[in-house]
């Protein structure tokens, strides 16, 4: 987690809200930052977390979350993290048949399938234990990220009916929290994309939006991020604060700063 | 566990100067440079394999793409376990040489081979790879077109013992071993019978595989794609190159190719209509291959015609699917042929995508512009900017401030290397441009501000205009 972004968004793993959805969108640019910081947050937070990774490798999150201070292989042992790895188990679904629905099932359908089965799965692992051990705080999905499902062969309605039933089950049934990436290619060119960002910032509490420069490439300053505060249920109760910085993402931690007030400058 | 080397003379002979008497230096058997822990396939063991290095910034274990020259711009060369895809120049030339460097490479190295193509046999590909450079002298015959008469004499040498010269006649100064890292390879000649035979292939042509229709289910992949998946998971797991097989222990890469994946011989129509039927099945079959790919000893380069994919959403994907995509751009048939600062140049390579692996950070160059020229031996990536510099110098004349962008750099944020390259272009001496920009404090600087000074207070400070860049002799 990158002590600066906590800073900056006001939350602490003491005091992690409840019951929200936070989107965090890479237009044009990698947002998996964001992704590792809020991985290594709800760890520390003691959260359980189930992280549907689509994207990489467990080993490239446990390097990096090693970097930030957690051990993924450590959460995994103890309970504390379920992982879904997409990579590993797409080619398990691809080319054996599977007994039981396997949560990536929609690999092997030939017509636009639904994520049913993925669902299950999340419910599942994020069910609540009650055997007397320690209790994790409360529940947090993580998914990195979905606009690969649209890849897939998903529409984006069965995406954001995905994200509807696991809002229920995860924010609203258990007071937990949903975190999801999603691209943004800009441009309008992808249709179907824009419909799940557009679906999916309707519903969030929080969106981190993390662009490149205007200007284009620079060495010192990364991108841009946007952070706007939302309350979905609520939509014209009152003005929705936002926030712009730019950041520079260093080997083990990412800078924040105001626009223009890079060190590099000074 | 201690690196395996089979025969076990060490590193050293350096300064050994004919292939002949180096035997003792067994280059391809000889296994050099620690597996690092950080690569995908999970084996925690200290394996070396040839014709890979772990790179330096995560220890990710590289191999090189055939030329050095993108080696470098991608960080050190391409990770096991990823896939590089080069969108294609619109006749396919030099997409299809840096195809052939990658297998020509894999060669040299004693990599295994899986060569996929829609178009040509795979067998006919392998006849067609360039001929290593076997001598270092080939900085000497750069500018000239004399050929490089010692490799003939040495192939006649050493029929029995061909692998012994590829070790380069004179040295490299340094640790490394005999046996480099990226080779060069001479594009006019091609690789020796022998090398090709004594390499270890798998082809793959899709014109053959259409008789055997064996369908269990439907899929939405198209029939190519579908076969291709299972063509390679099956070379994949009988030769053991993901260490599943409890009887192959296989201690080598595997490098993939595959041509012209996306075009309509493959079976898709994605290049065809915007509104295909099966938009997904070039998704979803990138998608399963780097889940082939990452739990698997091998390394991947795909071409793809992405010029005429008509949805530009699927090239969008595809982008984000690849680890890293490199962009050829010919200048064959365009208006850049003519066009006097690219005359040295056969095109532009664009560098669209590096991925982060292990890392929150990655290595990019910092230069964005860049171009390709292929000479008889070498194929050379160079800056455009410095041609492209000294062309426009005489549109621009001295003694006047100007205010420009350098292509791809922040606005905003100007850099040292931002306000000196702006003076020396109006100066025409680096040297003295570096006198006339005054900054606060030494090698921390921004150029904003300072550059575009009008008339500030200080300007006029003691009666002679001073720190005013643009002008070049301080008017008395």
């Amino acid at each position: 987690m990158f002590p600066e972004l906590n800073n900056l968004l006001n939350i602490t793993p003491d005091r992690a809200e409840q019951g929200k959805l936070t989107l965090l969108c890479g237009a044009k640019t990698d947002g998996s930052f964001l992704v590792h910081h809020f991985l290594s947050f709800y760890l520390k937070a003691n959260c359980k977390v189930c992280f549907v990774a689509l994207i990489q490798s467990f080993s490239h999150y446990n390097i990096v979350g090693q970097k930030l201070g957690v051990s993924l292989t450590a959460a995994r042992e103890r309970g504390q993290l379920v992982f879904l790895e997409g990579l590993k188990s797409s080619v398990d679904v691809f080319f054996r048949a599977q007994a039981e629905p396997h949560p990536l099932q929609f690999l092997r359908e030939a017509d636009a399938g639904n994520l049913q089965p993925l669902y299950e799965f999340v419910r599942e692992a994020l069910k609540p234990v009650d055997d007397g051990q320690a209790a994790w705080r409360c529940p947090v999905l993580l998914v990195d990220d979905l606009s690969v499902l649209l890849s897939l062969g998903l529409g984006a309605v069965a995406v954001l009916d995905f994200i509807h039933y696991c809002r229920v089950a995860v924010c609203w049934e258990r007071k937990g929290n949903i975190v999801a990436l999603v691209h943004d290619s800009g441009d309008g060119e992808d249709e179907e994309n824009d419909i799940l960002l557009n679906g999916l910032s309707h519903q969030s509490h929080l969106i981190l939006r993390a662009e490149g420069l205007a200007t284009g490439f620079c060495r010192d300053v990364h991108g841009q991020l946007r952070i706007l505060w939302r309350t979905p249920s609520q939509p014209t109760a009152q003005r929705d604060g936002s926030l712009t910085y730019q950041y520079k993402i260093q080997d083990k931690s990412v800078s924040f700063f105001a626009k223009g007030m890079s060190p590099a400058v000074l | 566990m201690a690196a395996v080397a089979t025969c076990g003379t060490g590193v050293g002979s350096t300064g050994s100067m004919v292939a002949a008497t180096s035997k003792n230096n067994v280059t391809s058997f000889q296994r050099k440079g620690p597996r690092a822990s950080g690569t995908d396939s999970g084996c925690s063991r200290l394996v070396s394999i040839a014709g890979t290095r772990p790179s330096v910034r995560n220890g990710q274990l590289l191999v090189s793409t055939g030329l050095p020259a993108l080696d470098q711009l991608l960080g050190g060369g391409l990770a096991v376990g990823t896939v590089l895809l080069i969108e294609e120049d619109k006749y396919n030339i030099y997409s299809s040489l840096l195809f052939k460097y990658f297998l020509a490479e894999g060669i040299i190295n004693g990599h295994t081979l899986l060569v996929a193509s829609a178009k040509e046999d795979p067998a006919d590909i392998l006849q067609e790879l360039p001929a290593p450079l076997l001598d270092d002298n080939y900085k000497k015959d750069f500018d000239e077109d004399v050929c490089n008469h010692q490799t003939p004499d040495s192939n006649i040498k050493m029929k029995i013992a061909w692998r012994y010269q590829l070790l380069p006649k004179i040295e490299q100064s340094g640790p490394v071993s005999s046996s480099r890292f990226g080779h060069y390879y001479d594009a006019s000649k091609r690789m020796p019978q022998e090398l090709i035979e004594a390499s270890k292939w798998h082809g793959f042509f899709f014109p053959e595989k259409l008789s055997s229709t064996l369908n269990i289910e439907p899929c939405s992949l198209t029939h190519g794609y579908r076969k291709l998946l299972q063509f390679i998971q099956k070379v994949i797991y009988e030769e053991g190159f993901d260490g599943s097989n409890p009887q192959k222990k296989q201690k080598n890469i595997l490098r993939i190719g595959i041509q012209n994946l996306g075009s309509t011989l493959w079976g898709d129509d994605i290049c065809c209509t915007e509104n295909c039927d099966n938009s997904h099945s070039l998704t979803k079959f990138l998608y399963v291959l780097r889940g082939l790919l990452r739990t698997s000893l091998s390394a991947c380069i795909i071409t793809m015609p992405t010029h005429l994919i008509q949805n530009k959403a699927i090239i969008a994907r595809v982008t984000n699917l690849s680890d890293t995509v490199v962009g050829l751009e010919s200048f064959i048939g365009s208006e850049r042929e003519t066009n006097p600062l690219y005359k040295d140049y056969h095109g532009l390579i664009h560098i669209r995508q590096i991925p982060r692996l292990n890392n929150l950070i990655y290595d990019v160059s910092d230069v964005k512009d860049l171009a390709f020229k292929l000479k008889r031996k070498l194929f050379t990536i160079e800056w455009v900017q410095d041609n492209y510099l000294r062309q426009e110098r005489n549109i621009y004349p001295p003694g006047f401030s100007y205010l420009l962008k350098q292509k791809d750099s922040a606005w905003g944020e100007g850099s040292l290397q931002h306000s000196t390259f702006l003076m020396s272009f109006l100066a025409k001496a680096t040297a003295f441009a570096s006198r006339l920009v005054r900054h606060s404090e030494p090698l921390k600087q921004t150029g904003s501000g300072r550059i575009l000074q009008a008339a500030g207070p200080r300007l006029w400070h003691d009666g002679r205009r001073q720190a005013a860049p643009g002008l070049l002799a301080v008017p008395p």
